[in-house]
């Protein structure tokens, strides 16, 4: 990274924090660092902590993030929103998951949006009448094999007990239902939300069949959540290698994959701020190891399946990883070297959720594009810095609403897959168990890291330094395009997809090259306004 | 007519409404220099900005009060006056539009006695003007916050004074395309005006040469505080209620001459838009529009026989449906279903009211979800749907064709441009649907002609 584009940062930093009255500076201050990748000195950031009221942030709410990214996937589950109406349409199938029934008897519910639609009356009266009855309609209509309960705000307000009506109607009908308290407010974001759901779905679904399959490397990938069929890609990559996918949480997913979930031998994560609570809680109680990985970008993708071999340590398995890579890479190679003769060199900027903003860093990096400010949504601190730096986490009176389970190691189906040897065999190779290094320690010294950027601050970023293409989603697509910069909206991959694996790679390379060498950014100016003289000379 | 209730569920299947403080944004962004606030969890603003976003593609700011635990215990006052204090130091807005959420409702929140304090406490030159209006989703939906809206920016901010040649017009909850089509009419008429709101501009711009803090356009306040001097007003849509109408408001405060009309799709209600717009003005109905009339007669005649007899189901806004319907009505398109997840109490009686010779033949369902919708339409069968992007899958499952009208169109681009309104709107709607069915049939036949 030049030491100019450093300096101009440090300047940007500065303009951006005068604007908010001295106290509202204070704190977003400690949210903007210049980085600097050395662990030794690499810059605290503080993150996770709510967002200053009146700062239009990126954020949505705790609800968002349970129902809408972990739970929502799962397609043959019945999720009830309990609250009024806008809680529940407006996560109606907005995220782009893709959901593969296995034949038409197969349910898929995600299409639908179920909700108790609150009316005054309920909110004077209580509303547990109502949830109740939606339950008993919803389960009569669809049969499905379960069904889960979504809390909004004003419901903690009146005090219902979703928990105590999914029990009474688990008896009652027979099948799993549960519920979930994730009233937007509790947490600072969605992450709250995630680790909600987390324990809800270790609490009363994990577990439930013990069936193990015939196989050889049994695995789950955890925080994939099939946008735009990325899961389809990696499904395609691990067959081809013959791993065996239990579960995936929670892309293409069934509820049956989650319930049979503990028999993997290996939890792989791929987002790990939305995920990594029920990996750890799964090591505790069925001994299962977990590891890092990511299948956006094709050298990483080729590094992930290298390391499940590797975890495996069967040479057959890597013999096999090796052979599939070396099938793969050479149609990726062609693609990225063709669009990198016109890509490299430009500059990127990524804000987005709690684990894109660094893995797509990597696929920019294929393209010789370069990263040159960057930060998440509703990230922690580890997913900037890593996970070396949990034990300094100050713990605020957010964190402390969200419930930490308390896990034992399970008295009968407990059996740590490696034994003390072979994990320090492994160990003794640098394979990194229940490790994530962040965002920060792969981005250039110099770079630009900001978390929970805000609209005001994103436009003014856009504005100084107009980067070759901008990152987000959705709500800040249209204003990063009216200054006249590409957008990659990289929640819903603007309908295309997949960008996972290796022939997702390759549809990001043709994605990104067309993005930023589209003709339509030379129309912006008129030609009356590009060069004045001319036209006068030319009407003349 | 056949009226229902529904649904006699429980559960919401597949809502066909959206809650009350969307509507109250799009209204705020209706309004030069405005940033919406909301008063709640952030959760909410930011969905609401998602969902205005992906369809208009147009960015909007809603800021929020960003309730936390404690607020909800203790009240949400304070975070309300940060969140004043932080949207006034980043945008300098002429106008913060505040909106209740469900949360900061069910808790109690007194926004009035709020801004008193906050009034007291700040002090600083350039205070934008400071509107709430109270949007509960447990009463209502985004139509009844936005008609709720537009009446409380006028209580608020109108005052009165001796009148002046101006009318002023709220239209609904009309497309960009709409309102731009409403300020060239009254242009037309050579009437100076205030159109509210008016996102035409806010939510459908150009590019930006410069950075914008506030994206530009909108009803301008100085216009809205002179709407109790209009020497008329008029309140379009039939079912928006007394108490919601901020027509009717200006006639009793201030004794504005206030008329109620229909959404002007079709011939009849636009004719009557225009013939009280000439009323008003005593003007002549510019040419302009008479030729427009014209050419839409002729092309009712040259294509009437491609709909005689065909069926629609229409779901959506009230009064978008009650439009549409008259207008399909007009043309021999018969409008079996007419389907709102409002509840207006209102929809019935005016297409009774409107469609006589239809009674019996229509079936209004008021308070209901996408799944009601279905079993309607697996019992009726119609040739057509016309609504919002949500009634897709209901097309793409029963093959019946759709067309894109109303609020919210996500699967396509373009939903702000649709225009609706007026001869023009109506024109384009009737060969929309005329071609629409006519390529079901092309499609259908094993021949595929291509000369008609
Ligand atoms: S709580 Fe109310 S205002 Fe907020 S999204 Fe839900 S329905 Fe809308
Ligand atoms: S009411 Fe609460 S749960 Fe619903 S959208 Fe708003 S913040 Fe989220």
């Amino acid at each position: 990274m030049s030491e100019n584009l450093a300096q101009d940062f440090a300047v940007t930093r500065e303009k951006l924090l005068k604007v908010y009255p001295t106290k509202a500076a204070r704190k977003r201050a400690k949210h903007m660092v210049l980085n600097d990748p050395d662990p030794e000195t690499m810059p605290e950031i503080e993150a996770n902590v709510r967002t200053i009221p009146g700062i239009i942030t990126q954020r949505g709410c705790t609800y968002a993030g349970c129902k809408g990214v972990v739970v929502g996937p799962i397609r043959d589950i019945v999720n009830i929103t309990h609250g009024p109406i806008g809680c529940g349409f407006y996560s109606w199938l907005t995220r782009r998951n893709q959901t593969k029934p296995i034949d038409d008897n197969d349910y898929n519910l995600m299409n639908y949006c179920f909700s108790t639609d609150m009316q005054e009356d309920d909110i004077v009266f209580g509303g547990e009448k109502k949830l109740r009855q939606a339950v008993r309609e919803a389960y009569e209509i669809f049969k499905p094999k379960a069904i889960g309960i979504f809390s909004t705000c004003p419901v903690g307000l009146i005090g219902d007990d979703v928990h105590a009506v999914a029990r009474e109607m688990k008896e009652e009908l027979g099948i799993n239902v549960f519920g979930f308290s994730c009233e937007g407010y509790k947490g600072v974001s969605q992450s709250a939300g995630h680790h909600i759901a987390n324990n809800q779905m270790f609490k009363h679904v994990i577990g439930l069949d013990d069936t193990v399959r015939d196989s050889k490397y049994k695995i789950n990938l955890l925080g994939e959540y099939n946008i735009g069929g990325d899961a389809f890609e990696i499904e395609r990559i691990l067959e081809k290698c013959g791993i065996d996918l239990i579960a995936t949480f929670s892309g293409n997913s069934s509820y049956d994959y989650f319930a049979n979930a503990h028999t993997a031998d290996l939890n792989c994560i791929m987002c790990h701020r939305s995920i990594n609570y029920v990996a750890d809680m799964m090591e505790i109680k069925y001994g299962i190891p977990w590891i890092k990985v990511n299948f956006i970008g094709a050298e990483a993708t080729a590094k992930s399946l290298r390391k499940i071999a590797q975890y495996f340590g069967d040479p057959e398995l890597k013999e096999r990883v090796e052979k599939v890579i070396a099938e793969e890479m050479p149609e990726v190679e062609k693609h990225r070297a063709d669009a990198r003769t016109r890509c490299e060199g430009k500059t990127v900027m990524l804000f987005v959720g709690g684990s894109r903003a660094h893995h797509y860093q990597d696929l920019f990096a294929e393209l010789g594009m370069r990263t040159i400010a960057a930060g998440y949504e509703f990230a922690h601190r580890d997913d900037y810095e890593g996970r070396r730096v949990l034990p300094t986490i100050k713990i605020d009176a957010d964190s402390r609403n969200i419930e930490e389970l308390t896990v034992e190691p399970d008295p009968e189906r407990y059996r740590y897959r490696k034994t003390e040897a072979e994990v320090a065999e492994l160990k003794a190779q640098g394979f990194e168990f229940r490790d994530y290094e962040g965002m920060m320690a792969q981005m250039a010294k110099g770079t630009l890291v900001i978390d929970d950027i805000s609209h005001y601050e994103m436009e003014k970023l856009i504005a100084y330094h107009k980067p070759d293409i901008f990152c987000a989603g959705i709500k800040e697509k249209y204003v990063i395009q009216k200054m006249g910069v590409p957008c990659k909206q990289l929640h819903s991959y603007d309908y295309s997809g997949p960008y996972a694996g290796f022939k997702g790679a390759i549809n990001f390379y043709r994605d990104i090259d067309r993005l930023v060498n589209s003709k339509i950014w030379g129309y912006i100016q008129a030609p009356w306004e590009k060069n004045p003289e001319l036209i006068a000379t030319y009407v003349k | 007519m056949n009226i229902r209730e529904l649904p006699t569920r429980e559960v919401t299947i597949n809502a066909c409404k959206l809650c009350n403080p969307l509507g109250a944004s799009l209204v705020f962004r209706g309004i030069e220099g405005a940033v919406p606030l909301l008063h709640g969890s952030q959760g909410c603003a930011t969905y609401i900005r998602r969902y205005l976003i992906s369809h208009f593609k147009e960015p909007i700011d809603i800021a929020s009060s960003n309730f936390s635990e404690s607020s909800t215990i203790f009240g949400g006052g304070p975070k309300l006056k940060q969140a004043l204090k932080n949207v006034i130091d980043q945008y300098q807005p002429t106008f913060i539009g505040i909106a209740t959420t469900c949360l900061s409702e069910t808790i109690g929140d007194d926004l009035q006695l709020i801004l008193d304090e906050f009034n007291r406490e700040y002090r600083a030159p350039g205070k934008p003007l400071l509107v709430t209006v109270s949007t509960p989703s447990y009463q209502g939906s985004h139509i009844d916050g936005f008609h709720d809206t537009v009446r409380a920016v006028i209580e608020q901010v109108a005052t009165g004074g001796p009148k002046k040649n101006m009318v002023s017009i709220f239209p609904g909850m009309v497309s960009a395309a709409d309102l731009r089509l409403l300020k060239e009419v009254l242009t037309d008429f050579g009437l100076d005006f205030l159109v509210l709101p008016d996102y035409s501009e806010t939510m459908d711009g150009g590019m930006w040469d410069t950075y914008q803090k506030i994206a530009p356009g909108g009803a301008s306040v100085d216009k809205i505080r002179a709407a109790g001097r209009s020497k008329a007003v008029i309140q379009l849509g039939r079912t928006v209620r007394k108490q919601q109408n901020a027509a009717e408001y200006l006639k009793e405060r201030f004794g504005v001459e206030s008329y109620q009309l229909g959404l002007p799709v079709g011939i009849r209600e636009t004719d009557r838009l225009m013939q009280t717009l000439a009323v008003i003005t005593g003007n002549d109905i510019p040419q302009k529009y008479q030729e427009e009339r014209g050419r839409l007669i002729d092309a009712y005649v040259d294509a009437h026989k491609y709909l005689f007899g065909k069926k629609a189901a229409i779901y959506g806004e009230p009064d978008l449906v009650l439009g549409i319907a008259i207008f399909l009505a007009e043309v021999g398109v018969v409008p079996v279903i007419c389907a709102t997840g409002a509840r207006t109490g209102k929809l019935g009686d005016e297409l009774r009211c409107l469609l006589p010779e239809l009674e019996g033949e229509i079936t209004v369902a008021e308070g209901i979800d996408f799944d009601d919708i279905r079993t309607l339409v697996e019992r009726v069968q119609p040739d057509l749907l016309i609504g919002n992007s949500k009634g897709y899958p209901l097309s793409r499952q029963s093959g019946i064709p759709l067309i894109r009208v109303g609020f919210p169109i996500h699967d396509r681009i373009g939903g702000q441009r649709i225009l609706h309104l007026g001869y023009r709107g109506t024109q384009h709607l009737f060969d929309q649907i005329v071609n629409e069915l006519i390529r079901a049939r092309q499609d259908r036949s094993p021949i595929g002609w291509s000369y008609m």
